[in-house]
């Protein structure tokens, strides 16, 4: 466990977790909005405004706003909260971590702005181009060498699990960048530069990239956020040191593996995607040995959801995190995947995950943070953040049960025949049949932007130090508990 | 317990942990992505793949530009109700020149892996100016500014030569000649067409894309690209050469 020493602030390095913490909120709430935005466009497409407010550019915005922007400032944040914390020393070399922020904020405004100008790889979760490529590697040896340096200086003998779990997020991410990343600039003066792999091999390596940006950034790193801070916000401790250990190795080595279920029933060789779908169903067990651990860690303590919401979200997304990792290893199997590949039901199984465990886990940390980082006995209000959960949770409940129906809708009406065996429906037919659920999504993703909204209003009015004069009777239970 | 007491040891040492984490990171993409680059075991040769024409290319980039990707697949499947819809399931040599793929992951509007020859230019020259003229029910984006912006052509020729250094089989010919090739693969009947279909070794589609000669426009590079989608096997002659892809056309 954690030692007393965790809570003597002085030595600590907190403006830069501050940074990370005002970055996150913002570009949460600037990719949660265009996230809205183009959901919009998919129902009403004159809200497509060319050339540079378009669905094709808006969306790598989107995605790289919530994944990059979003959660990797909630994982620079935590990650340096953390790792200070649990090795008892401060973060090694202030200026080469403040370089890490300002460096990691212009990379995020260089490939933004990149999207918007039509500059991209056109490949998935890795679209920014060579220059702001180059420049991440930079950020990311620095981000690597200030977490690493603090582990080797710690004074507790042990390496807590959390930062176990950092520690490979950031390395293996280094190592999938670089490999997918390969590219020849038309020239040193050109924006342009051509993937060195092509076809079938950079098929194969963007989804092994692909998908260990989704095992490694929005896995491992937030899973290091929950070995952190759900301990310390039920105060026990971590359920199973020894299933930590299992999963954690089987979990890093399994996922690496599980790329080409994304590649079922194409030119890929056929023995590379059993060996993906084999490896992803294999992968359910890590997945939920780490789940099982994060909700058991409340064994003693389950009272303490009755009146705590910020553990509410945490337990909340772990429960999210299992639904969504058990529903993957499914929709890896071939002849499920023959339906669910190029529906709506991929994304709606991506926002079950993305907005349900990596955007819970990270309210519950940043719930958990705010106050401790800028001096404030608690919250300005815990209805805020319980209007928040309840918000957000019928938010992605609308999101995904929508992108369910119409995502095995679609792949049920492309495979129908009529009697005499021709296709019964044209490709058009089912995209009018979408329009409800489009709807409803754009319905979901509101709620889940009010929620964030809110979020911020109240870490606005902690950080100003107001306490919500109602809510007296709530925080002094709190403190008892 | 002894594997916790050995376990012990990484806990302590930051280093070894380190090591350890990737060396277990490292074992999966090794055996899946190595084998690979035994490109005779991956890629089945077929007749009449060639690289992209300078036209062609840029309306590759503009494809790539625009995102076209994240909502059009370029990959059928070998299923029937996909071969019934799309044509033949794409082959492997089929975008064995696409740096990188395009076989795209979502098919909110529908595949293009040979949408090539299957709609007029004029067709897909309204399509793209606003797509709702065309197909009132479609959602997808208007383009209409690329019938009015040129096709970047000036130094098409730096893009052929990178993906020559890539392995794409571009004849230095081809690159010196690329300017050129481009702005007369888009005006029908232009002298340089024979030379052109020598270097590229068959016929091509050389015309006024847009139906504006007086630009080649971004809309001509496109529509050109567009136009040699999935057309460059002639399945007429085609026999699948392994067993495999016989099998998973059953499916």
């Amino acid at each position: 466990m954690i030692t007393d020493t965790a809570t003597s602030k002085p030595v600590y390095n907190d403006t830069i977790v501050k940074l990370f913490t005002i970055a996150c909120v913002f570009w949460g709430i600037a990719g949660f909005t265009v996230g809205v935005l183009i959901a919009a466009q998919m129902a009403f497409p004159q809200l497509n405004f060319e050339p540079f407010l378009t669905f094709g550019r808006l969306r790598p915005l989107h995605t790289s706003a919530v994944i990059f922007a979003f959660g990797g400032s909630a994982l620079f944040a935590t990650s340096y909260y953390v790792v200070q914390r649990t090795c008892g020393v401060r973060l090694w070399n202030d200026k080469l971590a403040l370089f890490t922020f300002w460096g990691y904020q212009a990379f995020i405004v260089m490939a933004g702005l990149g999207y918007l100008a039509g500059v991209t790889q056109g490949k998935e979760y890795a679209e920014p181009e060579w220059y702001a490529d180059l420049w991440l590697t930079v950020v990311w040896v620095a981000y690597l060498l200030v977490f690493l340096m603090t582990i080797i200086k710690r004074k507790e003998p042990h390496i807590y699990v959390a930062n176990w779990f950092y520690l490979a997020f950031i390395i293996t991410v280094a190592v999938l960048h670089l490999g997918n990343g390969l590219a020849l600039p038309v020239s040193m003066l050109d924006v342009k530069s051509y993937s060195a792999f092509s076809g079938v091999q950079s098929a194969m390596i963007q989804w092994w990239y692909g998908h260990n940006a989704v095992g490694f950034f929005l896995t491992a790193g937030f899973l290091g956020m929950m070995y952190y801070f759900v301990p310390k916000r039920a105060e026990r401790p971590v359920y199973s040191y020894r299933l930590s250990i299992l999963h954690f190795w089987s979990l890093i080595f399994i996922y690496i593996w599980a790329g080409p279920h994304h590649l079922h029933y194409t030119s890929l060789p056929d023995w590379a995607q059993t060996l993906g779908m084999t490896f992803s169903i294999m992968l359910w067990m890590p997945s939920w040995g780490g789940m099982i651990n994060g909700m058991m860690t409340l064994s003693g303590a389950w009272h303490k959801l009755r009146q705590d919401p910020v553990l509410r979200f945490m337990i909340i997304s772990l429960a999210f995190y299992g639904m969504s990792t058990f529903e993957g290893p499914l929709m890896s199997i071939k002849a499920v995947n023959s339906l669910s590949h190029y529906t709506d039901w991929t994304i709606g199984h991506v926002h079950s995950g993305a907005l349900g465990w990596v955007g819970f886990i990270t309210f519950g940390a940043l719930y958990y943070m705010v106050p401790k980082l800028w001096g404030r006995k608690e919250l300005y209000s815990m209805k805020l953040v319980d209007l928040h959960l309840w918000i957000a949770t019928l938010g992605i409940v609308l999101y995904i049960a929508a992108m369910w129906v119409s995502g095995i809708m679609q792949g049920l009406m492309w495979r129908s025949y009529d009697d005499m065996g021709f296709l019964q429906y044209s490709f058009v037919e089912s995209v009018m049949a979408m329009h409800p659920f489009y709807l409803i999504r754009v319905l979901g993703g509101l709620l889940y932007l009010s929620g964030a909204l809110i979020m911020a209003y109240n870490f606005w009015r902690t950080i100003r130090g107001d306490i919500a004069i109602k809510e007296q009777p709530l925080t002094a239970q709190g403190a008892v508990a | 317990m002894s594997f916790l007491y050995k376990h012990k040891k990484l806990e302590k040492n930051s280093i070894l942990l380190l090591i350890c984490i990737i060396g277990a990171i490292l074992v999966g993409g090794i055996v899946e992505i190595i084998p690979l680059f035994r490109q005779e075991t991956v890629i089945e040769p077929v007749k009449g793949v060639r690289p992209y024409t300078p036209l062609e290319l840029a309306g590759y980039n503009i494809y790539i530009r625009e995102g076209c990707y994240l909502c059009h697949s370029q990959q059928i499947r070998p299923l029937r109700d996909e071969v019934a819809r799309y044509g033949h399931y794409s082959l492997a040599a089929e975008s064995m020149y696409d740096h990188p793929f395009q076989w795209g992951s979502k098919r909110t509007g529908p595949d293009l892996a040979r949408v090539g020859g299957k709609y007029s230019d004029e067709w897909h020259a309204a399509h793209l100016k606003n797509p709702r003229d065309v197909v009132p029910e479609s959602i997808m984006p208007s383009y209409s500014f690329l019938s009015r912006h040129g096709a970047r052509l000036h130094d098409i020729d730096k893009h052929l030569r990178a993906q020559q250094a890539l392995g794409v089989p571009y004849t230095d010919d081809m690159i010196k000649n690329a300017e050129s090739d481009a702005a007369s693969q888009a005006h029908a009947g232009s002298d340089n067409q024979t030379a052109m279909e020598e270097r590229y070794g068959g016929p091509l589609n050389v015309r006024d894309f847009d139906g504006n000669p007086m630009l080649v426009s971004e809309m001509d590079a496109l529509i050109a690209y567009l136009q040699v989608l999935g057309t460059m096997v002639k399945f007429t002659d085609y026999e699948p050469a392994s067993a495999t892809n016989t099998a998973g056309e059953t499916q």
